[in-house]
């Protein structure tokens, strides 16, 4: 059985239909409150897949995912950054990016216990306003991303819901951007004809170097229907053959998993 | 104990947003132009420790790493009072003692989380100010900066050096010397104490407390105003009421009839009607019972839907009163049965329009521009942290709302059809869950009752509130655990707390058995509140359940590990079916519940109605050419897209969404209801939609009719079933006072009955809100226009099977279907056509029904391939959206239509049971077939082309008529 973590917490929100992403997937997902994980850390390391969902952790008090991410900081980021080593992909959706930027997840874990000092920042959309559509993005060549490499996109299908007021990619410098994109760490950029937020570089989402662990803005987890396209209505059942974007994201992190757990085993043998 | 102040700055490199904003506002108010302003988000923290830890606390918890930048000082301190560029003048912005400051909560939590001895923590916004003429400076604090009724403004330097927490209460028993008061006296106490009952209703309390030998305390009187409240107990609606006047039909001679229970013998008896003609096939769970009307949805399901107001806060503190609109209208299908899953929202607002001249505004009103992005700011924040999708709506602008707009929130939930319902047992426990009691939303239920006047913002802050979501998000993940615990729900029965609070939920809970309330039990916000507060505060986010005393160990750990408060208030069950109330070891109160319940006087009303003379005066115009016509009709702000509201809604979270607000390519079309798919591994829907007719308010029958079968329509385009769809009235009416007023409510109300027959569409909820007028500083009453909102819902058999209204193919043929009458009440007339206003159109109920459900069949067998309900803007607009939304040209060739020979008309004039459908040229018998004698019109084709041609007529660029729709609302 491949187990799907999915982490929930005061004001999370999207964690229903990310665990019905995964199960869409062939994984199967158990959710769990960030209270009972920060008493018991090592529950994480029983799950081949980790999901940190979208919503508004604690009402975005503060800043969006700050005390979330502070909470994990102190409680949680050592059995997340073990269960990285060991091999586990993870997506962060939305709130759930906003999170794994501020503890320090992305773009890059560190090698210690300790967290680092967050490099990137999600502000608020040039037009400091929430907003609700869907956009055109494209996955850069290079990227290692496990989730979103050889995905089967056409024009019709290369959109994907954004759902946020706070998602404008702030890198420190134009150095580190230009150096994620050179790591294939940039995992999904939106089309810069459709970048509803004003980030840099038109980042829609990062990986870490490792390609385990993504975040990014839209949310694939509502894409894993056909009938969730804003134009099914009118599009052919050829348009609408084969999975949607979304669900091939969490098909790759599964199929990851299986055969790194096969590559494991075979290197046990 | 020092008291720091952090202040959080954009980064030196970072554009200072809120700053931009707020010129924009300033400029918009006509308060200034160009005025430069620097923003900072600003905290005072009360801690015992040094400066390090604050700057600790700052840059781990407050400040962004890499946008922002903080100054941390102890509070008054001048490095606080440098202003960050050229600005000179300082505006601090506060929450006022006891309003609602989520972000504080929050922080609070986070920081003692953290390791931090936070002992209390206030938000605050800093605006720095460069030049304002000294006259400007109080405006712009109070109309671009603040809102008086939650916020005070501070300017220049904050000198502060603790933050109130509150003094401890007093005991002291109050009672109030009814017995002895004469009508007069009674009639002073009623609107002193802000009671809003009626002299007879006083005369009642005191006639009671005189056969006890006593005077009630405080605390009883408080419990029963609260109940026999407007708001509570639909007094007028379900009155007894004698009404003379016009017949219903058209012409039809004067009729009188008295009613013992107007909304039983009009609107719940069709239902039943409805409910007894169905039999076996019977499909309604609970109807006007609980907090929400229930309804079959599959064999696992039941679905639920709720519709209610929140106009008086809405019309003080926009944001608050439609953040707890909604907070409070997703409470009901959370306290309905043993508890439903919230699975979408929908909105309606009405606002005057939002290019009111400033100059003309009565004082005591806000602009409505401002009242409309409060209310909907306010719906966003709360709906979107709730993860409810807000999926179907709309804007209605009318000038007579200026002083008190419409707020309608709805919410719909599921639930498993074994949680459907329970009642309280005699020794359960009274258990409160949610967030604390605080001063907040004091006598909202009786405010409710109140006219609004432009001194409303001081008597009536009190009442007005800011919800906090993220307490009610917590409180709805606890419950539906505690719902399914291992199979089992771990309490007897559940309800919300809105208006009346304690004094309402538990009353209502303990109808039957009587209770007994230990009210200093309840957590407190803070230290002060009298017993009397306590009980009928309606601070937000609180649920009652209740509880075998087994299961509380079991829900408080639920409860722990969700971070939720609960605690328990009394039980359930006292001799007598007596409401005990408890202060520490004192009784504060004790009454029969039948006094409460069963007391409120009854006393006919007297309502008449003669139709509105015709307007003589209205000047007579030309008809406009259709050239000026359709764009300016499309660009109308009840017409146009509501694109920049929608958008700011996630209409998506949970997953479930299948048809949108907005369809079409690039979503450029306006959809005609939504549809979500409840529950998961189902392709069965749930169909949602609203119909609203207020242009025919001169005769609220036809209004009524109108409004229901728009709904209707609505959900027949996206493919619902008209026999699965249930209903929710909601009336909006301009004060009951007068005879005619209430003559208006009753020919809606049978309006409705009439429709509902017809239809066979059962009403499951309503609700009311009969006093919606604003008296201004010289006495003037603006009333608002008699609205009546028809919400509802209905089965989609197969999400595959659904329609959006975008015109798909090239070569499909345009028909219509119905037909068409006189063009008023039409916004053509209001706009073009002042003289014809009164020209009402005229339909047939059963036809309206017969059409709905062929054009159902037609749909349902697969000869459609687009529908579009034909409402407001008439046929050309109409058939404009289909066009531009679906990117495909169109060439429409008609002069008359059947029932009318004139081409105004039949272009623009709203008749209901109207459809526009997209049909292949292959199915057009077919559909003849399906559609027997109904009328179907071929009016058009589409094509490959990029224009809207109206042959001999005129033609249009798609682009310029999508420009002129998207182009009005836009903020």
């Amino acid at each position: 059985m491949t187990k799907a973590l999915v982490i929930t917490t005061t004001g999370i929100n999207c964690d229903l239909e990310l665990a019905e992403a995964f199960d869409l997937a062939g994984a199967t997902p158990i959710s769990m409150h960030l209270n009972r994980l920060l008493q018991q850390p090592g529950l994480v390391d029983e799950f081949d897949l980790v999901g940190l969902p979208g919503g508004f952790s604690y009402g975005d008090a503060v800043a969006a995912g700050r005390i979330a991410a502070q909470l994990i900081r102190s409680g949680l980021y050592d059995s997340l950054r073990n269960a990285v080593s060991r091999g586990v992909p993870m997506i962060a959706p939305c709130n759930g990016f906003q999170i794994a930027v501020q503890v320090g997840l992305l773009p890059n874990p560190s090698v210690s216990a300790t967290p680092p000092v967050p490099t990137v920042a999600l502000a608020d959309n040039t037009s400091a306003r929430f907003i609700d559509r869907w956009v055109r993005f494209n996955v850069p060549e290079n990227t290692t991303c496990v989730w979103t490499r050889g995905l089967r996109l056409t024009s019709e299908s290369a959109i994907m819901p954004i759902a946020h007021g706070e998602g404008r990619f702030v890198p420190s410098s134009m150095e580190q951007l230009q150096q994620l994109e050179a790591d294939g760490c940039v995992a999904m950029r939106y089309d810069p004809d459709d970048n509803p937020n004003g980030s840099a570089g038109d980042v829609a989402g990062l990986c870490d170097p490792s390609g385990l662990v993504f975040g990014l803005m839209p949310h694939p987890e509502r894409y894993t229907r056909w009938t969730q396209h804003p134009i099914w209505t009118r599009m052919s059942s050829e348009e609408m053959a084969g999975d949607p974007p979304g669900l091939q994201m969490f098909r790759n992190a599964v199929a990851w998993v299986h055969s790194h757990r096969e590559a494991t085993c075979s290197n046990s043998a | 104990m020092p008291l720091w102040q952090i202040d959080i700055y954009p980064a030196d490199d970072q554009i200072d947003r809120e700053a931009t904003r707020t010129t924009e506002e300033i400029s918009e108010l006509g308060l200034g132009d160009q005025v430069s302003v620097a923003f900072a988000r600003s905290f005072l923290v009360q801690g015992d420790f040094a400066i390090a830890e604050a700057n600790r606390l700052a840059e781990t918890l407050l400040c962004d790493a890499v946008t922002e930048r903080a100054v941390v000082a102890i509070a008054g301190q001048d490095t606080l009072n440098e202003p960050p560029g050229s600005q000179t003048t300082l505006v601090n912005v506060l929450p006022k003692p006891g309003v609602m400051d989520p972000v504080a909560a929050s922080t609070i939590g986070a920081a003692q989380d953290a390791g931090f001895d936070v002992k209390a923590v206030r938000t605050l916004r800093k605006y720095w100010l460069g030049d304002v003429e000294v006259k400007t400076l109080d405006p712009i604090c109070r109309r671009a900066l603040s809102n008086d009724a939650i916020e005070q403004v501070i300017i220049g330097p904050l000198e502060m050096d603790q933050l109130d927490i509150g003094a401890p209460y007093e005991f002291e028993l109050v009672t109030i010397p009814i017995r002895e008061l004469d009508d007069e006296g009674l009639e002073r106490l009623s609107r002193e104490g802000q009671l809003y009952l009626t002299l007879v209703e006083m005369q009642t309390i005191r006639s009671h407390f005189v056969s006890l030998g006593r005077d009630p305390t405080d605390i009883e009187l408080e419990s029963v105003a609260q109940t026999w409240s407007e708001h509570c107990s639909h007094k007028t609606l379900a009155g007894r009421i004698h009404y003379r006047g016009p017949g219903l039909e058209a012409g039809s001679p004067l009729d009188e009839r008295q009613y013992e229970n107007m909304l039983k013998e009009t609107i719940f008896a069709a239902t039943q009607s409805i409910r007894q003609s169905l039999g076996d096939d019977d499909w309604c769970v609970s109807v006007f019972k609980d907090n929400a009307g229930v309804v079959t949805f599959d064999s696992d399901y039941h679905a639920c839907f709720k519709v209610e107001t929140h106009n008086h806060p809405s019309a003080l503190e926009p944001y608050g009163g439609a953040n707890t609109g909604i907070g409070g209208v997703i409470r009901d299908p959370m306290g309905t049965g043993m508890g439903a899953k919230p699975v979408c929202n929908t909105d309606v607002f009405c606002f005057a329009p939002p290019e009111t001249d400033v100059e003309s505004l009565p004082p005591g009103v806000l602009h409505p521009r401002s009242v409309m992005k409060g209310v909907v700011s306010g719906v966003r924040d709360y709906g979107n942290r709730m993860g409810i999708p807000t999926v179907n709506g709309t804007v209605w602008f009318d000038d007579r709302y200026v002083g008190n707009p419409l707020v309608y929130c709805g919410c719909v939930g599921v639930m498993p059809r074994d949680r459907i319902s329970g009642d309280p047992e005699p020794g359960d426990l009274i258990v409160a869950l949610g967030g604390r009691t605080g001063r907040d939303g004091i006598h909202g239920a009786t405010f409710s009752s109140a006219e609004l006047t432009d001194t409303h913002v001081d008597e009536f802050s009190h009442a007005v509130q800011i919800g906090n979501a993220v307490t009610e998000k917590k409180t709805l993940d606890a419950i539906l655990e505690a719902r399914n615990d291992e199979g089992e729900c771990l309490y007897r029965s559940i309800t919300d707390c809105g208006a009346g609070g304690f004094s309402s939920a538990v009353g209502e809970m303990g109808e039957q058995l009587g209770a007994d309330v230990q009210l200093d039990a309840a957590p407190l916000k803070y230290q002060g509140l009298t017993p009397v507060e306590i009980w009928i505060s309606e601070a937000q986010e609180r649920m009652v359940l209740a509880v075998p005393e087994d299961n509380l160990s079991r829900i408080q750990d639920i409860c722990d590990e969700h971070d939720v408060e609960c605690c328990v208030l009394g039980t359930f069950g006292t001799e007598g079916r007596e409401l005990i109330l408890r202060h520490g070891e004192t009784e504060v109160g004790r009454m029969p519940m039948a006094l409460l319940h069963d007391g409120l006087p009854d006393r006919v009303r007297i309502a008449s109605w003669t139709p509105p003379a015709d307007d003589t005066d209205a000047p007579v115009r030309p008809a406009p050419d259709v050239t000026t016509a359709l764009p300016a009709l499309l660009a109308h702000p009840n017409i146009a897209s509501k694109r920049c509201i929608i958008e700011q809604y996630d209409h998506e979270v949970q997953g479930r969404s299948v048809v949108r607000p907005q369809v079409g390519v690039h979503g450029t079309g306006p959809s005609d209801a939504a549809v979500i798919l409840p529950v998961q591994g189902s392709t069965r829907g749930l169909g949602i939609a609203n119909g609203l007719a207020t242009g025919l308010n001169a005769d609220p029958y036809r209004m009524a009719i109108a409004a229901f079968d728009e709904c209707i329509r609505n959900l027949v385009c996206v493919g619902v079933d008209p026999s699965r769809i249930a209903v929710l009235d909601n009336f909006c009416w301009p004060g009951c006072d007068d005879e005619q007023r209430l003559g208006e409510l009753v020919r809606a109300a049978e309006g409705c009955y009439d429709a509902a027959k017809a239809f066979r569409a059962p009403f499951i909820s309503g609700k009311d809100s009969l006093n919606n007028q604003f008296t201004t500083e010289d006495g003037t009453t603006i009333r608002i226009p008699p609205t009546l909102l028809i919400s509802g819902f209905g089965i989609v058999d197969d999400i595959h099977r659904c329609l959006t209204m975008d015109a798909k193919h090239a070569g499909s043929e345009l028909v219509l279907i119905g037909d068409t009458s006189h063009p008023g009440g039409s916004i053509y007339a209001e706009m073009f056509q002042p003289h014809r206003v009164g020209e009402l159109p005229e339909f047939e109920l059963e036809v309206l029904s017969r059409t709905a459900s062929r054009v159902s069949n037609a749909i349902l067998s697969g000869l459609v391939v687009s529908a579009h309900d034909c409402s407001e803007g008439g046929v050309l607009v109409a058939a404009a959206e289909m066009a531009f939304a679906g990117g495909i040209g169109l060439t429409l060739d008609f002069d008359g239509l059947p029932g009318t020979d004139e081409f105004e008309c039949a272009a623009f004039g709203e008749t209901p049971g109207r459809y526009l459908l997209e049909v292949s040229s292959q199915q057009m018998t077919a559909l003849r077939d399906v559609l027997g004698d109904t009328p179907m019109t071929h009016i058009g084709t589409f094509n490959d082309g990029h224009t809207l041609e109206i042959t001999g007529r005129a033609s249009f660029s798609l682009d310029d008529l999508r420009s002129a729709w998207l182009g009005t609302i836009n903020w």
